[in-house]
């Protein structure tokens, strides 16, 4: 297949192995801060394949993982009242709350609908006129444009019973945390492909600048990300920083111009929550007043108390302290048919990854 | 069971639902033909060895490309009795139909099975009609069982593979998986992805043919090939390697799964099997297997590898490996 195959090629990836050997002298945690690339690193068994002084550290890249736990217990009162359809992207819904998850609920009877497409979401809307349609606006800058489209589409089609629930994040931020917390050594950032394709190059300047942390913004396949391996390695042995784009067949260093402008239309940039990091400043995106009719936060909910799995290190494992192994829960408790944590849960979690094919 | 109600995951035909059938089901109704959890039962009735099997048939929606729920209702319990290594003979067809049904679309789903059952060789013996509330019920269910004679020195099970066995597919995965999940609600997407539905016990007489001595045939229906391969891998104690390169999935199906984050070896199939066929006959089973309409495309995908507690590697296209676990509940299309 076209643009797969050639990215998979095996001897291609036993030359980059054999150049990243031949360059790479020092011991160095390279962090890979998409969830995606976790999954894709695992998939391909590329941890193994590498020199053991080259260790790969999975980051806060998971949108499930990264929500606490109040606002899945925001979502499930949501899901809980009478009149209400939940439509949600299918990662969501087995993630735990407090006490309860949106499959649990859907099981009791509540109305909880799985979309790809946040305009199928506005579908769903359209075609129940006497029903509250309520959007958990979960995920990055990938797929922040895409809640804003259908809020833009929603007020250009005057419908009223849709809103969103928005617990949309800013990566840079999160990066820039982790190294200011100093928690972890990190030599090097691969940085996310989808969110870069949004963003572009520059925001992860300041990081490379700044911190002296090299970055490479790597695509998905096994080959991108040898690649982008390959350049970190080259950038740290010659001691430079800077940020390089290996996927330049998508990401443009000026990023995607009318998704910004989406963003920015409908969203301003907040404080925000981090599970397991906590609050980080300027890191979260809610919906502008000026779109507030589309806010499902504009509803009176009663949400439970917040309680978090005892002894779940999800926080330490989405900040690259420790790896699922150490976490006293992984296997034993928490498993991907009974899951504590989020990173258990979502197909992009960490300890999922560890789980399924380490 | 730490759930205290029943959940979709529980029915995906992944770890959930292997949990359930062994701590409810296999628990309480423990006996040994039962214990194998094969697709079927052998029973020996008077020195005739009777292949018994049963299934229930849900889909939403009801019609899709390449298929439908009669067809499936047909070939499923077929393709059941065929992995025992029986000749399908007879089906009883039951139906839960909820009120307000379309009569049109009953006449269709009827028409459906009696041409699939034309096609399989078998005949409909028995069977019995519900209607219930509406509500009680979506649209129609449809339960068939059936029976099939094993001929001697055949001796099929998922605890017969042998260190040295190589491992058998018919033909591409995923394409069932992907041609009903593209016309789910929320998820419609336009695709000429067909569903491989298709009577297979032509394909598995053939086989038998050229051989008695293959040691497992199974069909990687719900869970898809990952969750049967963990089956076979658990109940015969032994470790298994597939080649990723080797395992073929089309191009459509390749590309929606890149698209939804799906994991191919995780889909559904209908007109799949896996075979374990020691390596000295397998060259010959795999030319017989070609001959076949629902064998063309017939391939080697990996071996067993050692006696062991049950654990399934791939070796990725790129030189490196990983285990393939069996599916826990639903596959779910990620955020980004």
């Amino acid at each position: 297949m076209k643009y797969i195959d050639e990215y998979k090629n095996k001897e291609i990836a036993q030359n980059i192995l054999w150049q990243i050997r031949r360059i790479s002298k020092k011991k160095i945690n390279l962090m890979e801060v998409c969830g995606t690339h976790t999954v894709a690193i695992f998939r391909n068994g590329i941890r193994k394949m590498l020199p053991q002084n080259i260790n790969l550290i999975s980051g806060p890249g998971c949108p499930v993982c990264v929500t606490p736990i109040q606002y899945i217990d925001e979502i499930i009162a949501f899901s809980r009242k009478d009149n209400f359809i939940i439509t949600t992207f299918g990662d969501m819904i087995r993630v735990p709350g407090s006490t309860s998850t949106l499959e649990k609920e859907k099981a009791n009877g509540s109305d909880v609908r799985i979309v790809y497409s946040t305009l199928d979401a506005l579908k769903i809307a359209y075609d129940n006129p006497a029903k509250n349609i309520v959007f958990m606006g979960i995920g990055f800058e990938t797929t922040s444009p895409t809640i804003a489209r259908a809020i833009l589409k929603a007020e250009e089609e005057k419908i009223k019973n849709f809103s969103v629930l928005s617990v949309a994040k800013i990566i840079p931020p999160a990066m820039r945390f982790l190294l200011e917390s100093g928690e972890v050594n990190i030599d090097g950032f691969i940085c996310p492909g989808h969110v870069s394709a949004i963003i572009g190059s520059k925001p992860y300047s300041l990081i490379a600048f700044q911190y002296g942390v090299p970055c490479v913004i790597s695509g998905f396949e096994p080959l991108d990300i040898l690649q982008s391996i390959y350049l970190l390695i080259r950038q740290i042995e010659n001691g430079r920083a800077e940020v390089e784009i290996q996927y330049e067949r998508v990401v443009k260093p000026e990023g995607n111009k009318i998704a910004m402008d989406k963003i920015n239309e409908v969203f301003k940039v907040v404080d925000s929550d981090w599970r397991g990091i906590g609050n980080i400043p300027l890191s979260g995106l809610e919906i502008k007043d000026k779109y507030g009719k589309f806010n499902a936060r504009k509803f009176a909910i009663k949400k439970e108390e917040t309680k978090e799995p005892k002894g779940c290190l999800c926080g330490e494992v989405l900040r690259g302290v420790i790896t699922p192994p150490e976490c006293p829960l992984f296997k034993n408790i928490c498993t991907p048919e009974d899951p504590k944590g989020a990173c258990m849960v979502s197909t992009e979690g960490t300890c999922a990854a560890y789980y399924k094919y380490n | 069971m730490k759930e205290e109600k029943i959940l979709l995951s529980h029915g995906s035909g992944g770890k959930l639902s292997y949990n359930l059938i062994k701590e409810l089901f296999l628990a309480n109704f423990n006996n040994s033909y039962l214990e194998r959890l094969d697709d079927g039962a052998v029973l020996n009735i008077d020195g005739l060895r009777l292949a018994y099997t049963t299934d229930s048939y849900t889909v939403d929606p009801l019609f899709f490309n390449g298929g439908n729920i009669g067809e499936l209702a047909v070939y499923g319990t077929v393709n059941d009795l065929a992995m025992c290594g029986a000749e399908p003979s007879y089906l009883s067809c039951s139906f839960i139909i909820e009120e307000g049904f379309p009569l049109s679309l009953l006449e269709k789903i009827i028409s459906s099975i009696k041409k699939a059952s034309l096609v399989a060789h078998v005949d409909i013996v028995t069977g019995d009609t519900k209607v219930v509330n509406k509500g009680a019920a979506d649209k129609i269910f449809i339960n068939t069982t059936g029976i099939g004679v094993v001929k001697e020195g055949i001796n099929i099970s998922g605890n017969n593979a042998q260190v040295g066995d190589l491992i058998v597919i018919n033909g591409p995965i995923g394409n069932h998986g992907i041609a009903v999940l593209s016309e789910r609600e929320g998820l419609k997407f336009e695709t000429e992805i067909k569903s491989d539905t298709a009577p297979l016990s032509s394909l598995v007489a053939e086989m038998l043919e050229v051989s008695k001595d293959i040691h497992v045939l199974r069909d990687p229906t719900r869970g898809g090939l990952s969750t049967t391969l963990n089956e076979i891998a658990l109940s015969s104690k032994v470790d298994i390697e597939i080649n990723e390169g080797d395992i073929p999935i089309q191009e459509e199906v390749r590309a929606a799964c890149e698209i939804l984050g799906y994991d191919p070896l995780c889909l559904a199939n209908e007109g799949k099997l896996v075979a374990f066929i020691p390596s000295k006959i397998a060259p010959n089973v795999l030319k017989k297997m070609k001959e076949n309409k629902y064998g063309k495309e017939s391939k080697i995908i990996g071996r067993v590898v050692k006696k062991s507690e049950g654990k399934v590697y791939l070796n990725t296209t790129i030189g490196g490996e990983r285990i393939v676990d069996m599916l826990t509940g639903e596959q779910l299309p990620r955020i980004c």
